[in-house]
């Protein structure tokens, strides 16, 4: 039987070994086949302070993107958990409402908004809670908001799924042994949703780490990994130094959640040592 | 059964400093035009355990969640120890509830669950650990302090909800259908700790089920609702023996209950004779009018079968139509001759008790006090 369980492993393989696995093979084959030695695009990736600088900026962004998505994200799938029948059904279309737009279109419409001459610099400015237009545009603020506003839906789902699995009762006996409503949330709801809210921030950051168009509108002088690689592969033709740019991310975010990972186990043992006081 | 009985009077003691009182007053819930809960009003004295029973449908968790504060009622009063809880929140009423699913934290540990109370109203922490043993050992649960709930058994996780509600030392002990998700043999035996458990504590004790054995072995007195009114409260033996409905009737055990067509008048020993439909004739004792449109009801256990059944003040032939042997019982339906009336009888089976057969002609009979007058 057990063997035999590896089996249901078969379709995931067959998506992921010719769209996933090949395709990263080829990449990681081509990142040590440069001119200049086996290795010297990982040396230059590190390195270089160019490069390096990108890299931060990358995952600064995508860190920020992912913090500020939570913070809006879970209270909206709190109130979407509460809303019943219709209302919850017209609350998920509101959120997937700006979907039926492109990115590029989206991104394009943050460029006028967040503009120095844009509608919400000339209501700040008019209201007179500003003396100078705000430079939304050319430090990453800009950016960070239109990316935010794009990533919240894909937290959202999952927290809401997460909160929506909750057992009603769970609450409710957190309330009848005396929490009030702030600890109920703390003791049970946000501890219970904790495994949604990692999904969801997974998602959040893996895909804002690979930001490509809403950057090159929004980002002003502040670059990001993706456009560096396009500019490596497509204008310069360095696909060794495009290559390895890629798979150090990849480790990059490998690591990230294997640490992650280990804090939560880690926690978890905490946990569970902790309840021994009473044994 | 010796062993019950001075574990009460051990307890009898430390009942005196236990629950609280409740009364509620015109108690009732509305759903737009629904009326889960008509106004309704009990008294539940102190150290009482009082079982709400009924079909499902029938008000009696609304009920306790008015009780336990997540469900607000449409008016009406529950005082408890004198203060009317209703306007208190949830969190403040001080109450023990204990839920069907048991409703414990899944990420925390046993000893935390239990400990959860006691950590809210800012008890130190060695307090705490010392009545988290405390309470773990009067479930018999020690062992399993830093268990998963997960990691325990349905029996198991029913003992540290028993726990986790009664380490504060709440006012009334609220239980909705606790033993609803085990299977038989763990159901009898939770009964027993329940009991146990209640004694201990001396609470007053709110119990839901739509189990009326369960409520007749556990409860001092019993109310059984129907469409979301209280149809008859008293001690099992008062519902069994004295129902007042055909509900009630047949709620509780079994019955034979048949319409009465004309009564006489009541006679000076207190008895009147009937017609019932079918025209079989009748004599009982009642304190009430037995009129038409009423019914009279008799306990399967009360009608005598065999010889014996001649001398008695109502006495017939009947045709066994059914007979089966069931541990404990011989369960008959006996059809009374030229009546058409199908009643069902019970006997105990002793070393010389003859069984009779299908299709075999009996003498059927009950005395004067053993047929009760249902007023509905």
């Amino acid at each position: 039987m057990k063997q035999r369980s590896f089996l249901l492993y078969l379709p995931v393989a067959l998506l992921l070994t010719p769209f996933f696995l090949a395709p990263m093979a080829v990449i990681g084959t081509e990142s040590f086949s440069g001119q200049h030695g086996i290795g010297a695009e990982y040396v230059k990736v590190v390195t270089d302070q160019g490069i390096r600088t990108v890299l931060y900026n990358t995952f600064y962004v995508a860190a920020m993107v992912t913090i500020l998505s939570l913070l809006i994200g879970y209270p909206i799938a709190y109130v979407l958990a509460r809303l019943r029948g219709r209302w919850a059904t017209i609350g998920i279309f509101l959120i997937f409402l700006p979907f039926w737009a492109s990115t590029v279109i989206r991104s394009f419409a943050w460029m006028i908004l967040l503009g120095r001459k844009g509608p919400v610099n000339s209501i700040l400015l008019g209201i007179g809670l500003i003396e100078d237009p705000i430079r939304f545009i050319d430090n990453g603020l800009g950016l960070m908001i239109a990316m935010t506003y794009i990533m919240v839906p894909f937290i959202v789902v999952p927290i809401l799924n997460g909160l929506r699995a909750i057992d009603p009762n769970l609450p409710r006996a957190a309330a009848v042994l005396g929490a009030n409503p702030w600890r109920q949330f703390l003791a049970v709801t946000l501890p219970l949703s904790m495994p949604n809210v990692a999904v969801g921030c997974t998602i959040v950051f893996v895909t804002s780490l690979g930001f490509f168009v809403t950057p090159s509108l929004l980002g002003g002088d502040l670059t990001v990994v993706s456009m560096l690689i396009s500019e490596q592969a497509n204008r310069l033709l360095d696909w060794p130094l495009a290559s390895a740019l890629a798979i150090i991310v990849l480790l990059l975010t490998i690591v990230i959640f294997a640490l992650l990972r280990l804090s939560q186990l880690a926690s978890r043992r905490r946990g569970k040592a902790r309840s021994g006081v009473f044994a | 059964m010796l062993q019950m009985v001075s574990r009460s009077a051990t307890t009898a003691e430390s009942r005196a400093a236990g629950g609280a009182a409740v009364s509620i007053h015109n108690l009732c819930k509305r759903y737009n035009n629904f009326e889960a809960v008509v106004p309704t009003s009990v008294e539940i004295a102190s150290g009482d355990f009082f079982a709400i029973i009924g079909p499902s449908g029938s008000g009696k968790s609304t009920l306790l969640g008015m009780i336990a504060g997540y469900i607000d009622p449409s008016a009406g009063r529950i005082v408890v120890d004198g203060r009317d809880i209703v306007p208190e929140p949830i969190y403040r009423r001080n109450i023990g509830m204990v839920f069907q699913n048991y409703a414990l934290f899944p990420h925390l540990s046993v000893a935390q669950n239990v400990a959860y109370p006691l950590k809210i109203r800012g008890v130190a922490k060695d307090e705490i650990a010392k009545r988290v043993r405390e309470s773990l050992a009067m479930v018999r649960l020690e062992a399993f302090a830093s268990r998963m709930p997960s990691e325990l058994s349905g029996g198991q996780q029913q003992r540290i909800a028993l726990a986790r509600a009664s380490i504060y030392q709440p006012s009334i002990l609220l239980m909705d259908e606790p033993l609803g998700a085990l299977d038989k043999n763990l159901r009898d035996e939770m009964q027993e700790e329940i009991k146990r458990f209640q004694q201990e504590l001396g609470a007053t004790v709110i119990y839901v089920t739509h189990d009326q054995q369960e409520a007749a072995f556990l409860a001092d007195r019993i109310a059984i609702m129907r469409d979301g009114a209280m149809t008859q409260i008293g001690s099992p033996r008062s519902l069994y023996e004295q129902p007042k409905s055909r509900f009630v009737a047949e709620f509780l055990g079994e019955a034979s209950i048949f319409p009465i067509k004309t009564a006489s008048a009541r006679q000076a020993d207190q008895t009147c004779r009937i017609t019932l439909e079918g025209g079989t004739e009748a004599v009982i004792r009642t304190g009430e009018d037995g009129g038409p449109g009423r019914f009279a009801c008799i306990r399967p256990e009360r009608i005598t079968i065999g010889p014996k059944a001649r001398g008695l003040a109502n006495s017939f032939t009947g045709v066994v139509r059914e007979s089966l042997y069931t541990p404990g019982s011989i369960r008959y339906r006996v059809e009374l001759k030229d009546a058409g009336c199908l009643l069902k009888v019970r006997a105990l089976p002793q070393h010389n008790t003859e069984v009779f057969e299908t299709g075999s002609s009996v003498d059927i009979g009950w005395s004067v006090d053993d047929m009760t007058i249902l007023a509905e």
